[in-house]
């Protein structure tokens, strides 16, 4: 079998791509696939707390393209997830110490040994964005419901499509129900409608994301989160299955209570 | 939703304007022409072409659309009629 690279990717910083990346891989870890994600943002590593094996790091990325180590050495094991694997950035180098023949070269060197090998590219859409696009299968573009993010990966779409790359699929994350419901919020159906492309994931804002990034874990652990069943069911259809989309529902107001009530039995 | 809001004395709703914010912005950005640069075009396209023909330059309309998957600008010129032009 060889390794599906899929490469997340956002144009705009700060909208959830490390987030997304360390919990699609505990989810996919979950589903006893073989995983290794790779945090291609050279100078400022950060998938590494988020996934909490930042204390385990002794080489990186750059070490291994220089030749300083083996591959199999910068390959920090998950705490919990004997099939999970992460390859930090490194932290005191810049972008240009990684070209996209590097990361070609690396994933291919991976493929063999894994079922998915997640790239979590930094943000902007120079050299940093162009390595971690290089070897990718699938790209996945995230996205917020604002018109800075959703401007921003029209952006992306057109560059990965030149690369032959495109035109990847959508993960909308940090949506506000309640926001969309009184309309003071971009809906799904409107972001999809001006990007135009496949829909694979729809995230709720959600506390608990912070909670387990707090303390080195991914929120698909769980059970209860609500962005964790989110990113569990993009796991799940990454996978080729077909999830049905959920409701986004959350604080509604006193009548939609009483209607709910009304119309029985909660959804998920 | 507020009791307001649901019996319709609430604001205009910002998403309608996020929305049509985006549109519009990404109609020049896809095809790399600001607000600023299309304005400019029209400048030059209104000289270009009321050497040939007399025509109501308050009226010259240039837009950027899209149908499907092909851009298009398109120019409302309207031409002065003869009689106009006594």
């Amino acid at each position: 079998m060889s390794a599906k690279v899929v490469t997340i990717t956002s144009g705009k910083g700060g909208v959830g791509k490390t987030t997304a990346t360390a919990n699609l891989a505990v989810a996919l870890a979950q589903n006893h696939d073989r995983v290794v994600s790779i945090d291609a943002d050279i100078g400022l590593r950060n998938l590494d707390v988020v996934m909490g094996l930042e204390n385990r790091i002794v080489y990186d990325i750059v070490d291994v393209i220089e030749g300083r180590c083996k591959l199999r050495q910068a390959m920090i094991r998950d705490k919990r997830f004997e099939n999970l694997y992460l390859i930090p950035a490194a932290q005191t180098r810049d972008k240009t110490a990684v070209s996209p023949k590097d990361m070609v070269k690396l994933c291919d060197e991976l493929r063999t040994d894994f079922d998915w090998i997640l790239v979590d590219s930094p943000a902007g859409i120079e050299r940093g964005f162009r390595n971690a696009i290089a070897p990718a299968d699938v790209v996945l573009i995230l996205t917020n419901p604002e018109v800075s993010a959703v401007r921003d990966a029209d952006r992306i779409i057109g560059l990965i499509e030149a690369e032959e790359k495109g035109p990847g699929i959508l993960v909308i994350n940090r949506v506000k129900p309640a926001m969309v419901k009184r309309g003071d919020m971009l809906s799904t159906e409107d972001i999809v409608d001006v990007l135009a492309i496949d829909l694979i994931g729809i995230v709720p804002e959600d506390e608990s994301v912070l909670v387990a990034s707090n303390q080195g874990r991914a929120a698909v652990l769980d059970e209860k989160s609500k962005a964790g069943h989110a990113f569990r069911n993009i796991a799940r259809r990454l996978n080729g299955e077909q999830v049905p989309f959920d409701e986004l529902d959350e604080k509604d107001g006193f009548f939609d209570r009483i209607l709910k009530i009304g119309r029985s039995g909660g959804d998920t | 939703m507020s009791f307001f809001e649901r019996v319709g004395l609430s604001r205009a709703q910002s998403a309608d304007d996020a929305k049509e914010r985006l549109k519009l912005v990404l109609i020049h950005d896809r095809a790399g022409l600001s607000p600023g640069k299309l304005e400019a075009l029209k400048d030059d396209l209104i000289r270009v072409i009321e050497k040939h023909i007399a025509i109501d330059t308050q009226e010259v309309e240039i837009t950027l659309t899209r149908d499907r998957d092909r851009q298009r600008l398109v120019a409302d010129i309207p031409i002065r009629s003869i009689k106009d032009r006594r």
